[in-house]
């Protein structure tokens, strides 16, 4: 690792001032920035925490659902969001092992975009907001692709807003070393449709599957799905499992949410 | 009623204690006065030639002391081979120079070629970085796939060695024509081409070496992750740079595992202690993991044929096995052993089969060495003719069970000579069978089969039985089969002058749990309580000229040498009594820790006579030293045979391949047991490391060369989720009939006996499906599976 200074501000409008600067990077639970910094593949001049900041944490209802703070580590999300959205508590409780819950946050998470997190799926899925420290992005736009996101250069998250769906589940395959998710899907039904979002499987990072979309929405079924078949095309392929494999498992993993779900 | 203490008792282990909360001391532990830091510079490419290694720049930065080249260590000695391996045609294999530090070529990515001297580990690697960017070196083609390597002369990992082959080794040649003969006459021929997957052996410490010099006298000190510390002074001191063996002392501390993979040599223990020499300061490294996965000696790694020659009842008329082992880019230590005489004689298994012949190439590659891994070449042997066999029983509609049953060898017929040249002394291989299918109520595996089903998965039983050979030896036999070394081991037993008793023994524990065990021996045998016994290993200033610890062999063979130790301590100790007590030496008895006069009252306690010993006032001088310390030597009459039966099903998820192991019974006969927990404990580790390999565990190469799996992220080592509560019993035990203690070795057994009981019950799962899949090659990962499914 290479040396760098480090700030930890205790206001949004700090950390933003301080996020303006040549060479700083935020961050927030470290759990892929500090890996990346012990390889020397990343060395960044200044890293801003943004864990001191008290309105970037905690869960709360709200307006646009569930409300959490975007430096809101896994294990709380697990814990207080369970009464009210059980689905996105159980995804945050199965990430990673009790260490990474406790330090990895959800807006860690979608910000890097990881094609294999979790996170990003149920946010997707949500049709969530994601509030920045400039402005409100519809989860449809936020996410960009592999790594990528509608962040512009010194903007972060603080907080995303979840809406409630009436049923949802999210269903996770393990990549057998990292346990990241090789395929998960997080199905939601809401009053006015269905949504599908599926991490882990494409090469352009989290997607929704609007076949699948439109079948369950009208009807909440695995069994709505048998007809569907998913195109490989875009799908990683790796050690761990051909683009056909993946394919498979998004249809696979999308009937056992529903089932789960329902 | 359980023992509570001594031989046969479930003692805790002592080492936990230490273990369990933080206050072991291993290498990295270990600060010193003065010292400073090692960091390697290792080449990104798989082969490659050296043009220039960039020093000037990196030579000029804060805090570096000192870099070295393969340039400075060109004219010391390579690190040897420590076995010589003949090829069928009589010609010796081929053994390249293995330096310090690569020069002219890099021959594998995390081949180290510089080695930067500094202050703090911050400005060594900063240096490292800069000797890396300003180093010349030129890409040539890497050889990856052993099929090339053998076939194509003109890409060459030593330019000396024209086919990349080190040696074509055939086991035993001369019954090669009987083996044909058999397979030509044969009713039914089964044939099975598999791989056994390379494995890195991930130990929880990586490893780390100090040097030390003292230039008032001229010693050394390496502090280093050994299995072995005598071996390792031998090695480096004798062989690569050329101290005397009586100047330099190895201390292997606490160690964190090792597999096998801390017995060898390695070139960054030789420059540690070459610089030291030059800064007369404290030199120290400790691995990053991602050097442990790079630079540590991988496991297995062989591809392999085997037919088996049978009648239509599945009794077995012949074994032949066609193998490439990959040795990797250099020869470890004990590379040429381990796919041989540690594998090729294996291949009987516990079996009456009249023929067999094993062929094995061994190939080098542009990847890391590959060395001995737990088990080391039994665990391939077991898994080829475990697989083979339940192959067979498929093609003939034959009952697996029975079809071992029919083939084991039987309680007459021990000592057995195999037809690869073992003797076995003794066992009973339809008893651990038949304890194995008790435990895992095989009559009741149709409803398990039908629950699952309920559930939507394939169930599925394998069976594997398995034997192998530990404690390898007599050393005058592995010497006319090519060993360069000897396989002995030596215990010194000193009673101290109030009674309690320090124990330095040549075998090394690096998590067994020796210190807890040995201790327990001593108890027993000189009734004194087990906390009056201090077990010392690892220090060679302190302990006898041993061999360390592999292949099973702590207790089987240092183990006995203690026992013989403890022998000599008890007649001596008896001489002592008679002249206390006034009796002929004859007449003396030792029980429970008392010498006695037979047939009186009369006795000396154990503390009496040692006291007796070091306060000589009453004591026969004329005729009889003082103190009380003995040493042993042992060097075993044959290997140790033991052998087991495991059983495992899983549950297999067509949808997504998925595999599940659901249970795990191992019925083992270890021979005697002096610690039932501990004997468990290894069990535990050896099926979970096979559940490994079998299910998770890939080492993949691309053609480049470059590791694929080099990190957690992509090598998948089984966590407590992936394995079953197991079910170990050891109750079938056939005492070995050549050591005084009557034990055979338990460490490697699990790691042996179960990838090919997971892998049978996969398809046995799958093929009850209606899946008509013949072999899968490991890890059965659920991609795999679902490929297999779905073509």
């Amino acid at each position: 690792m290479h040396n760098f200074d480090f700030a930890k501000p205790s206001s949004i409008a700090e950390a933003a001032k301080l996020l303006g600067s040549d060479g700083a990077q935020a961050l927030s639970g470290g759990q892929t920035l500090m890996p990346t910094m012990k390889q020397r593949l990343a060395a960044p001049s200044v890293l801003v925490s943004l864990t001191g900041i008290a309105e970037m944490k905690g869960v709360c209802r709200g307006d646009g659902g569930l409300h959490i703070g975007a430096a809101t580590p896994h294990a709380v999300v697990a814990k207080e969001a369970a009464a009210h959205y059980p689905a996105l508590a159980a995804l945050a409780g199965g990430i990673g092992d009790p260490a990474v819950r406790s330090r990895g946050t959800i807006g860690g998470s979608i910000a890097n975009n990881d094609p294999s997190a979790c996170y990003p799926s149920a946010v997707l899925a949500s049709a969530a907001t994601v509030v920045t420290n400039k402005r409100k992005i519809a989860a449809d736009d936020f996410f960009q692709g592999m790594f990528s996101t509608a962040l512009d250069e010194g903007e972060f998250v603080i907080e995303v807003r979840l809406p409630i769906p009436l049923r949802a589940a999210y269903v996770k395959f393990n990549q057998p070393a990292s346990r990241f998710a090789l395929t998960g899907v997080f199905v939601a039904q809401f009053k006015d449709g269905v949504r599908v979002a599926v991490t882990g499987a494409s090469n352009n990072g989290v997607f929704r599957w609007s076949e699948a979309e439109a079948a369950l929405s009208k009807s909440f079924t695995a069994e709505a799905l048998q007809g569907l078949t998913v195109d490989d095309g875009d799908m990683i392929s790796d050690l761990h499992g051909t683009a056909a494999y993946r394919a498979n498992l998004v249809k696979v993993l999308t009937g056992r949410a529903v089932t789960a779900a329902a | 009623m359980p023992k509570d203490h001594g031989i046969g008792a479930s003692s805790k282990r002592r080492e936990d204690v230490r273990f369990l909360t933080g206050r072991g001391v291993y290498t990295d532990d270990m600060n010193l006065h003065g010292q400073t830091y090692a960091v390697f510079v290792r080449s990104t490419v798989a082969h490659g030639r050296i043009k220039s290694v960039g020093t000037e720049a990196a030579s000029k930065m804060p805090g570096v002391l000192a870099i070295f080249t393969g340039e400075d260590f060109k004219d010391v000695g390579g690190n040897p081979a420590g076995w010589l391996i003949n090829s069928r045609d009589g010609t010796p294999m081929r053994e390249p120079k293995r330096p310090v530090l690569a020069h002219g070529k890099v021959r594998h990515v995390g081949d180290a070629y510089a080695a930067v001297i500094a202050e703090t580990y911050q400005q060594a690697k900063d240096a490292a970085q800069q000797v890396a960017d300003d180093t010349d070196i030129e890409d040539l083609p890497a050889i990856v796939d052993m099929r090339a390597a053998l076939a194509d002369a003109s890409n060459r990992v030593h330019d000396e060695i024209p086919d990349n082959q080190c040696y074509d080794w055939g086991w035993i040649e001369d019954n090669r024509a009987a083996v044909e003969a058999a397979f030509k006459a044969a009713p039914h021929v089964t044939s099975l081409e598999l791989v056994n997957n390379r494995l890195i052996p991930n130990a929880m410490e990586p490893r780390a070496s100090i040097g030390e010099y003292f230039p008032g006298t001229g010693d050394y000190k390496l502090t280093t992750t050994s299995q072995n510390p005598h071996l390792t002074r031998l090695l480096v001191a004798a062989f690569v740079l050329g101290i005397p063996e009586n100047k330099l002392t190895v201390v292997a501390p606490d160690v964190g595992g090792g597999f096998g993979s801390k017995i060898y040599h390695y070139g960054e223990e030789a420059l540690v202690l070459a610089a030291a020499k030059k800064l007369a300061r404290p030199v120290r490294w400790t691995a990053e993991r991602s050097e442990s996965f790079l630079s540590d000696a991988h496991g297995r790694d062989h591809v392999t044929k085997i037919e088996l020659a049978c009648d239509k009842e599945g009794n077995f008329l012949a074994f032949r096995t066609e193998t490439m082992a990959n040795v990797g880019a250099y020869l470890s230590n004990f590379a040429t052993v381990t796919p041989t005489f540690l594998h090729g004689t294996l291949m009987a298994g516990p079996y009456k089969v009249p023929h067999v012949y094993v062929n094995v190439k061994t190939v080098f590659t542009n990847t890391a060495p590959v060395d001995a891994y737990r088990g080391a070449g039994r665990p391939e042997a077991t898994y080829s003719l475990e697989r083979v066999i339940d192959k067979m029983c498929r093609e003939l509609g034959l009952d697996p069970f029975e079809v071992r049953r029919k083939n084991f060898l039987t309680t007459d017929m021990f000592p057995y000579t195999t037809p690869v040249g073992l003797v076995y002394d003794t066992g009973n291989y339809h008893a651990t069978l038949d304890k194995a299918m008790e435990m895992a109520d095989v009559s009741g595996f149709a409803k398990r089969r039908a629950d699952s089903a309920k559930r939507g998965k394939l169930r599925g039983m394998g069976l594997s039985t398995w034997i192998e050979a530990c404690g390898i030896a007599p050393s005058h036999l592995v010497g006319i089969l090519g060993a360069r070394v000897g396989l002995y081991d030596a215990a010194t037993v000193r009673v101290n002058a109030t009674g309690n008793i320090s124990v330095m023994v040549g075998a090394h524990s690096h998590g067994q749990g020796h210190e807890t065990v040995f201790a327990q021996i001593v108890s027993e045998k000189l009734g004194v309580p087990e906390s009056s016994v201090e077990i010392v290993h690892g220090d060679t200033s302190k302990i006898p000229f041993g061999m360390g610890s592999y292949g099973s062999r702590s207790l089987a063979v240092c183990g006995v040498a203690m026992t013989k130790a403890i022998d000599k301590i008890v007649a001596k100790g008896k001489k002592i009594a008679a002249h206390m007590l006034e009796a002929a030496e004859g007449d003396i008895t030792f029980e429970d820790g008392k010498f006695s006069v037979a047939g009186t009252d009369k006795a000396k306690t154990f503390g009496e006579i040692a006291f007796s010993a070091y306060v000589p006032h009453n004591y026969p001088l004329e005729t009889l030293e003082p103190g009380l310390e003995e040493t042993a030597f042992y060097d075993p009459a044959n290997f140790t045979y033991p052998a087991g039966a495991y059983i495992c099903e899983v549950e297999l998820d067509e949808d997504t391949g998925k595999v599940d192991v659901v249970a795990f019974h191992c019925a083992d006969d270890f021979g005697n047991v002096m610690n039932p927990m501990i004997v468990e404990g290894q069990v535990h580790g050896g099926v979970g490391q096979g559940i490994g390999q079998a299910l998770l565990e890939s080492t993949t190469y691309d053609e480049n060369g470059q590791l694929l799996t080099g990190s957690y992220m992509d090598y998948a080592m089984p966590r407590a989720e992936d394995v079953p509560f197991y079910n170990v019993d050891y109750s079938c035990q056939t005492a070995c009939t050549h050591n005084p203690l009557g034990v055979k070795g338990c460490g490697e057994a699990g790691a042996i006996g179960s990838p090919p009981a997971v892998v049978n019950a996969v398809l046995d799962a799958l093929n009850s499906g209606g899946h008509k899949i013949a072999h899968i090659d490991m890890p059965v990962s659920p991609g795999r599976v679902w490929q297999a499914i779905n073509g």
